[in-house]
This record gives structure tokens, C-alpha cells and sequence, in this order.
């Protein structure tokens, strides 16, 4: 039982001070969480606080794979929204 | 704490008469506040507004960890071709960031300010927040150091904000109603929890005051930034102006929120729209009646290097900064030297001023019929003249002048249409930009202007002008407003005025 961060982490140190069990560490070209020392602070905080800090939907995982801020949880932007901005700015990528 | 109302208010509220304190310019604020402030202020160019024509700033950015989560900030913070808060190019590591400021302070002299302002929230990062400042209070104290906040953990750094001798906070204060705070702030982390919506932002706000109002009692200088969002803050931000000023802070600049949609914030994408440049003016001045108001804030990055409106931090990256061979005691004392120049420059002015002002009301200026007021746009690179080539302008500062004087209103962004190579082949968009942000204005200063922007200028309204290169610019600017009266062109609209009223 233990946390991932994948590479959507943006490095902004947030979460690594909190870590009850020290599992958090730099790491590039993003933070790392160690799964032996990870125990999803189960005993020490109701939440997570990793992912509780984050402010990146999607960058911390549950064992199970699943993103425990999925998108639209913390910015409120609709996911939709964002794919749209996202396409838009490969295609002007694209044509310059 | 009571602090005086500083006089820069609209001319509406001083066309009626020349007091002492509004007679010819009124853009220096800062002349009418106490001394012990005046002295702390009167080379910080964050604050002001004298002093950001000749002082430089910087910030580090060391503080890339935030507790809230605001509408209008995207936490990919990286991005080198960005202008805006909470936006750096790299982050550093304290030792880092000390090395960095040296390195500025000894090669621009004018640099007399360090910020700690994010990327994230510098006391969500106290540790690495407060070893640069510890650091750097030992190896450079000519430097000033400040920091700016959301406030949220405010309150639990007091003692050591005043340990550094850190004697400007810089809060951001968007509300003082939590369903207003709602709208702005979509969670905080608060006692390892994230609480959603209205519940945090009444926490936020609470916070934010308590910690103002221990600043306050510390006797250290507050300065509440303000984020003007139409439709959600616009109307309550006078409410925050004069809270903020009955519990002590001396300064409150409202700054314009910026909602680009490709910034990726949710207000940029869900259409959320920035305010214009008069609704921005017209609510700075209805709070200047409560409060002293900032109006020459450049909104600039985490990472800015230099004067306000420029960044040199491209010549300050860690790979150069590590070949560079500084010597502080040395360069200590050829930045003192720069500051006391600087320093009697400031003063001469301060007295050629005043002596004016004397002058101008013993030959009675009441005498003269009431005029409009004008807009100007001036282009300068600093140093308080006109020095900038129009084409090269990659800002405005934007003037009032009017029977009462010459005040400051704000700077306008522009893209420098004229950058040489092949970059001039958006000339003519870039241009296009130039016309739109100078919008109102009536004149545009500058030191040389070429002959193409000439015409599509004229045709907008705007009269070039290149007559007063390397002028102080409210000297300019007088000399422009009388030579506009003594033609006859400051009556006619205010016919018109008087006609629609």
C-alpha cells in the first residue's frame, strides 16, 4: 500500500516536508515517494497529505492506479476545458 | 496606528482649489508620509513611486511550495516567456538565490531591494524562505529584504519575519467577505486538511487580518496587493482599501488580474475577463479617498532582475553567476557610493520641486481658467526623463494633466514594435498594439519617434511628440499641457463635457 507521483509532478517541494514517514524525495526529472516508507499515512493523518497539498490533478496515484485529485477536483477548470486548450496549443506548435 | 490619507486622488476631488499639498505634481506619494516612513520607503521601488525610476529590484525564487490555490495562477509555474506573478524561469536552492543576489548587487549597483515573492507562497516554504534572508542579512546589509504573502501562515512567522529585520510584508488581500473569497480561492491546506470553498477563504481572510495587524504592532511597513477581477472583487475592493488602512497598512496597490487563456488558469479558461485600463484607474482612485494607492506596479515575474518594467535575469543564470568572481565588502562600497548619488539627485529634484510649487502659487495659478484634464503616454528606460525611443518602448507610463497638477495613473504594455532584424517583419501588428494601449491618450513622449508610426498615431488622436527628449517628464508634460491651453484645445471637450452632463 503506497502512493505514487507520476511525471505530471511540477516540483514544487509542497508535499515532501509533510511526508509523516519521510517516503518523499527530489528526484529528477520529478519528486519520488518510496513505497516501502509509504504507508498512505495511514495512523498518522485522515488524509494523505501529499496528496492532500498537491495542487496538480492527477500527479499523485492510489495503489490502484487512480489519480486521488482527478481532473476538475482542485482547479475547477471542467477536464474538457483543458484537453480543448491543450489541442490548441499542439496544433499552433504544429504550424509554426 | 493612524495613518495620514496620502493626496494622490483624482482631479475631480482637487480641481477646486491649489492646497499646498496637490499644487503642481502630485505623483510623489510618498512626500507627504512621516519621516521614519519616508526614510524606510524612499529607495524601495516597489514602493515608491519616485523611487522605482531609479532603484532596482529583484526576487528569488526559492519558494516554489503554495498552501492555497488561487482562480488566477496556474501552478506549472515554468515558463521563461511569461510576465506575470508566480512565474520563474528556475528555482534555486537558498544557497543559490545568495549567490545570485551578490552577483546582481555588485553588477547593478542600483539594486537595492530583495524580494522573496514565490513562486509559490514564501511562508509555505519557511525554511528555505528564511535561510536566504539569514544569509543574506549576514553578507550584504545594504540590501533590503522583503517578502510577500497570501497570509495564510502569516501569523506563525511573525517573530522571525522581524528577526531578519525585514521591515516590508507585502500581503495579498483580495477580500475581506469570505462568499467573495469563495469566488477567488478554490481551497486551502489547513491543519493537514484541504478545506474546499467558502470554509477556507474564511480562514484565509482571518488569518490575513491577524497577521496584518501583528506586522503593524511590530512597526514593520505593510504593503496589501489586490487583484481587480470584474464581476467577482471589483465592488468590494474599496471596502478591503479602507479596511486594510483602518488596521495600519500604509499602501494598497490594486492590480489589474491577468486571464490569458493560454496561461491555463481557470479564470483564462472560463472567460473570466481582466478590467479595462479606466475601470482599473476609476477604482484606484475611488480607493486613493481611503487609502494611499500604488499605481506603478509591473506585476513582474518570481524571478525578475532590475529596474521595474525590465528583467535582466537572463544575464543572471546559475551557469553564468558560477563564472562570475565576487568581491561584496568591494562592491559594497561602490554601491554606496552609486546610492548617494542617486540619493542627492533625489533631493535636488525634491527641492527644485518645491521651490516651484512656491513659485507657481505666488503667481497664482487660480488665475488661469479651468481646463480638462489630458492623458499623456510617456516612453522612459528610467532616471524620471523622457529616454526611450517610441519604437522601443515595451511600456507607457501614462500621466494626467490637468489644472491641478500632473499625477501618475499607471503604465501600459506594449510590444516593442521596432526590435530590429527579423523580428520587425510584425511591425505593423505590434504597432496596431501600441495604438490600442494608448487608448485615451491625447500625447505620446518620447525621445525620437520614426516617421511610419507618425500618421496612423495623428489619425487615432494621438499627437507624437519628440520635442522633449531627455526632459524630466513632468516638466514635459507641463510644458506640453500649457502649450495645448495657450492653443485653445483644453476647452473644447470640456464643452462637450458639460453639454452630455
Amino acid at each position: 500500500m503506497a502512493l505514487e507521483i507520476i511525471e505530471s509532478c511540477v516540483n514544487c517541494w509542497a508535499c515532501e516536508p509533510l511526508c509523516p514517514n519521510q517516503a518523499i524525495y527530489e528526484a529528477k526529472p520529478h519528486f519520488l515517494i518510496n513505497p516501502d516508507k509509504c504507508n498512505e499515512c495511514a495512523g498518522d493523518f485522515a488524509d494523505s497529505q501529499c496528496a492532500t497539498i498537491c495542487p496538480i490533478e492527477g500527479a499523485i496515484l492510489n495503489a490502484d492506479g487512480e489519480a486521488l485529485n482527478p481532473p476538475g477536483s482542485l482547479t475547477g477548470i471542467p477536464p474538457e476545458k483543458f484537453a480543448e486548450l491543450q489541442a490548441a496549443q499542439q496544433a499552433a506548435r504544429h504550424g509554426a | 496606528m493612524e495613518l495620514p490619507v496620502i493626496n494622490n486622488t483624482a482631479s475631480e476631488a482637487t480641481k477646486s482649489g491649489c492646497s499646498a499639498s496637490s499644487c503642481g505634481s502630485t505623483n510623489d506619494q510618498m512626500g507627504h508620509l512621516p519621516e521614519h516612513i519616508r526614510e524606510k520607503v524612499f529607495n524601495h521601488p516597489c514602493y515608491s513611486e519616485e523611487a522605482h525610476h531609479y532603484f532596482a529590484r529583484m526576487h528569488v525564487a526559492v519558494a516554489p511550495a503554495c498552501n492555497i490555490q488561487c482562480h488566477y495562477c496556474n501552478r506549472k509555474y515554468d515558463c521563461a516567456n511569461e510576465s506575470r506573478p508566480g512565474v520563474v524561469s528556475e528555482l534555486h536552492h537558498p544557497e543559490q538565490a545568495v549567490k545570485k543576489v551578490l552577483a546582481v548587487a555588485a553588477t547593478i549597483p542600483q539594486m537595492t531591494v530583495l524580494g522573496i515573492a514565490g513562486p509559490g507562497d514564501p511562508l509555505a516554504n519557511p525554511e528555505r524562505t528564511f535561510a536566504t534572508f539569514r544569509s543574506l542579512a549576514e553578507q550584504a546589509p545594504d540590501i533590503k529584504l522583503c517578502v510577500s504573502t497570501n497570509g495564510l501562515s502569516l501569523p506563525d512567522h511573525i517573530d522571525e519575519l522581524a528577526k531578519h529585520n525585514i521591515d516590508h510584508v507585502t500581503i495579498t488581500i483580495n477580500c475581506v467577505d469570505p462568499d467573495v473569497g469563495a469566488k477567488i480561492y478554490p481551497w486551502i491546506f489547513w491543519k493537514n486538511k484541504r478545506i474546499k470553498g467558502r470554509e477556507g477563504a474564511a480562514i484565509l481572510i482571518e488569518q490575513q487580518q491577524k497577521g496584518l495587524e501583528m506586522l503593524v504592532a511590530r512597526g514593520i511597513l505593510v504593503k496589501v496587493n489586490s487583484v481587480m477581477i470584474p464581476g467577482v472583487n471589483d465592488a468590494h475592493l474599496a471596502e478591503v482599501s479602507r479596511t486594510v488602512k483602518a488596521k495600519g497598512a500604509f499602501l494598497h496597490n490594486v492590480m489589474p488580474l491577468i486571464s490569458e487563456a493560454e496561461h491555463g488558469t481557470f479564470y483564462g479558461m472560463t472567460g473570466q475577463r481582466g478590467p479595462t485600463h479606466d475601470e482599473l484607474q476609476k477604482l484606484q482612485d475611488e480607493c486613493s479617498g481611503d487609502m494611499n494607492m500604488m499605481r506603478h506596479c509591473r506585476q513582474c515575474r518570481a524571478d525578475a532582475v532590475g529596474l521595474l518594467g525590465e528583467d535582466r535575469g537572463s544575464e543572471f543564470t546559475m551557469d553564468k553567476i558560477e563564472a562570475m568572481d565576487i568581491n561584496y565588502p568591494e562592491a559594497m562600497k561602490m554601491r554606496a557610493e552609486v546610492h548617494a548619488a542617486i540619493a542627492e539627485e533625489l533631493e535636488s529634484k525634491r527641492v527644485a520641486k518645491e521651490a516651484k510649487v512656491q513659485l507657481v502659487s505666488i503667481e497664482g495659478i487660480k488665475a488661469k481658467p479651468e481646463t480638462r484634464p489630458v492623458l499623456m503616454a510617456i516612453a522612459t528606460k528610467g532616471g524620471g526623463v523622457i529616454n526611450e525611443h517610441f519604437g522601443h518602448a515595451s511600456e507607457f507610463l501614462i500621466y494626467e494633466a490637468s489644472s491641478a497638477g500632473v499625477r501618475f495613473i499607471g503604465h501600459r504594455k506594449t510590444v516593442a514594435y521596432c526590435e530590429g532584424g527579423d523580428t520587425c517583419g510584425d511591425g505593423e501588428s505590434a504597432l496596431d498594439k501600441s495604438l490600442k494601449v494608448l487608448a485615451g491618450c491625447e500625447v505620446v513622449l518620447c525621445s525620437k519617434i520614426g516617421f511610419e508610426p507618425w500618421g496612423p498615431l495623428e489619425a487615432a488622436g494621438i499627437q507624437p511628440n519628440g520635442e522633449h527628449a531627455m526632459e524630466a517628464i513632468e516638466d514635459a508634460i507641463l510644458a506640453v499641457y500649457e502649450e495645448m491651453r495657450v492653443a485653445g484645445r483644453l476647452e473644447a471637450k470640456l464643452d462637450e463635457q458639460q453639454k452630455a452632463a
